[in-house]
């Protein structure tokens, strides 16, 4: 269990590495450009070479890698051209907005989803199973921006009980937060309301759950007892694997709804060139990404027994 | 044919049609197919010319022409927008999950005939574009090498690709162990042929539902660029670009956001009723 978490580490920090050499590779492989991008389109050609002197850029291409991973290792991120800070004053709090969101869909999103799940799993082919498979679809299948238009049509033009922008000027506001919430839990719940269901419905056919209906046991017992405990492993690694898949929505919400958060922070770093602020953001989402596929693993191997044994399983890769 | 036993794995139409979730679906998309093929013929109006601005929907302009579903800040009919803007839809999100499709296949079929150290390398650079937020590299592409259609399709293969191999790659592995493909490979039949006739036809059931919900990804991702700015460029009509230009209006001409976001939500729900379905009957008839 342990060599094989390990190997799952270094395999994971492995393409880490190559991410953040790609990263490196697209945004300062070209000195010129980058010198364009801090100093601006208007600087003079010797401004520009001095500062790629004194900054180290007429070293090799490698020289220049190890260096800026050494430095974004030890949280030296440069300074950001569009807020004329260091980005490690702007991207923490813009993160822990973020986590806010992310906080407040997952806390709304797990419980929705799993209770769907359960309910349509309970009974397969039932006309609950089937309005939870239509609404899973029907949520997932709209991009997040078209789901935002239409919430804000109803709740904040026609009905107007919401905020249609949520840029917390005048301090944290729940309402502001609640069409952000809204849209991301919608977009998420079908996928986790469909593994789970899946993964319910294989629980109930099983033969413990067969045995445990002819001894008589009572459904809620069955259900509780028998096959939940089984049918919530493959959700709960789900949940971690979807982290990554909320980062992207993220983004677009974060923009609909003018929200000072990570993704907006990206959005702007991108629009506005500001390379160093871009390669902080970029290597964050891979961070969170990476972490959340290992967490996801290791949570898998100690919840399923099966797993818990040295052996390796052939293509075991969350 | 060489195959001891040869796999069933078409489905067949008058099954397909039985089923309402695929005949629901097919009929949202159809809408849209439909629109792209003949633009020219069904839009009323030139979807660029400028004519009366910010008309509401049902209304007539000064000289007495209809607009449907309104015009924009521009004055430009957004019905004639929303039926040329399908087929730059249909146009991009066809050619991108297509060039995606042939990638990721060429890679698992590759990675899961021959295993060892190819299986290895071509697994291990998967790994590495699936630990980007898909957006992120998305946004990281087009704003380093611009906003075209071409760099959107170029920006979708990378991103998927790598989760077609592999799906491509695991089906292959299971589909190797087969009797027949050991025949085929006695016979000493070529990799090529044995990985196109025998291994591909073999797949195609969850390949096809697979492909279904890449369109569906792939309109999303398109419109999602075009919401943040950075999809085709202007004038292109394009569903995810209309959004963005009519937000700042929205609240007192929400048809101009409404209507578009009505349009790629029929594309992409359509997709997946499709995807749906298929895969349903699929398991109806004892394969995923």
């Amino acid at each position: 269990m342990l060599s094989a978490i390990s190997k799952k580490t270094a395999e994971v920090l492995g393409a880490m590495l190559v991410v953040s050499f790609i990263v490196f590779l697209v945004l300062e492989a070209n000195v010129e450009d980058v010198a364009v991008k801090v100093l601006g389109a208007y600087s003079a050609p010797d401004q520009r070479a001095a500062w790629l002197a004194e900054n180290g850029y007429n070293d090799p291409f490698l020289v220049r890698y190890v260096r800026w991973l050494w430095d974004f290792v030890t949280l030296d991120w440069g300074q950001s051209t569009l807020f004329r800070v260091p980005v490690t004053d702007v991207l923490p709090q813009r993160l822990a907005a973020t986590g806010v969101l992310a906080g407040a869909t997952l806390a709304l999103m797990v419980p929705i989803a799993l209770v769907l799940g359960i309910v349509a799993g309970m009974r397969e082919g039932s006309a609950t199973d089937r309005s939870v498979s239509f609404f899973s679809v029907l949520t997932t299948s709209i991009p997040e921006f078209a789901t935002a238009v239409f919430l804000s049509a109803i709740f904040v033009f026609w009905l107007g009980w919401l905020p249609g922008a949520s840029t917390m000027i005048s301090g944290f506001s729940i309402t502001e937060l609640i069409l952000p919430v809204s849209v991301l839990t919608l977009y998420s719940a079908g996928y986790l309301a469909r593994i789970t269901r899946a993964s319910m419905v294989e629980a109930m056919r099983s033969p413990y759950v067969r045995t445990a209906l002819m001894k008589g046991a009572s459904t809620s017992r069955i259900v509780l007892h028998h096959a939940l405990r089984n049918a919530l492993i493959a959700p709960v690694t789900v949940v971690m694997l979807q982290i990554p898949w909320l980062l992207s929505g993220v983004i677009v919400v974060e923009v609909f709804f003018a929200y000072k958060g990570f993704g907006t922070l990206l959005y702007e770093a991108a629009l506005n060139s500001d390379v160093f602020l871009i390669e902080a953001c970029a290597m964050v989402s891979v961070v969170v990404v990476v972490a959340t596929q290992l967490i996801s693993d290791i949570l898998y191997r100690l919840l399923n027994p099966r797993l818990r044994v040295a052996v390796k399983p052939a293509g075991a890769t969350a | 044919m060489t195959a001891i036993e040869t796999r069933r794995t078409g489905l067949r139409v008058p099954a397909a049609l039985k089923s309402p979730t695929i005949l629901l679906g097919a009929v949202l998309v159809g809408v849209w197919v439909f629109a792209a093929l003949f633009a020219p013929w069904i839009a009323p109006y030139d979807p660029l010319q400028s004519r009366a601005p910010l008309q509401l929907p049902m209304s007539r302009g000064p000289d007495g022409s209809l607009y449907l579903l309104g015009t924009d800040l521009l004055g430009r009919d957004i019905l004639s927008r929303l039926i040329w803007g399908a087929r730059a839809v249909v146009l991009w999100a066809g050619l991108a999950t297509a060039t995606a499709f042939a990638v990721g296949l060429a890679m698992g079929l590759v990675a899961g005939f021959y295993k060892g150290w190819v299986d290895k390398v071509l697994s291990f650079i998967a790994n590495v574009i699936l630990s980007f937020p898909v957006l992120v590299l998305y946004i990281l592409v087009i704003v380093t090498f611009g906003a075209s259609g071409l760099n959107i399709v170029l920006a979708v293969t990378f991103a998927s690709a790598p989760g077609i191999f592999r799906i491509v790659r695991a089906l292959t592995i299971d589909i190797a162990a087969q009797d027949y493909v050991a025949a085929a490979i006695v016979q000493g039949e070529s990799p090529l042929r044995i990985m196109a006739v025998e291994i591909l036809p073999n797949a195609a059931g969850p390949l096809i539902v697979d492909a279904c919900l890449r369109l569906g990804y792939t309109t999303i991702t398109i419109g999602v660029l075009g919401f943040l700015g950075l999809g085709l460029p202007p004038p292109t009509p394009d569903w995810g670009s209309m959004v963005n230009d009519g937000r700042p209006m929205a609240i007192a001409f929400p048809h101009m956001v409404i209507f578009p976001c009505i349009a790629i939500s029929m594309m992409t729900l359509g997709l997946s009723l499709v995807a749906d379905g298929i895969r349903e009957l699929g398991l109806r008839h004892g394969r995923a």
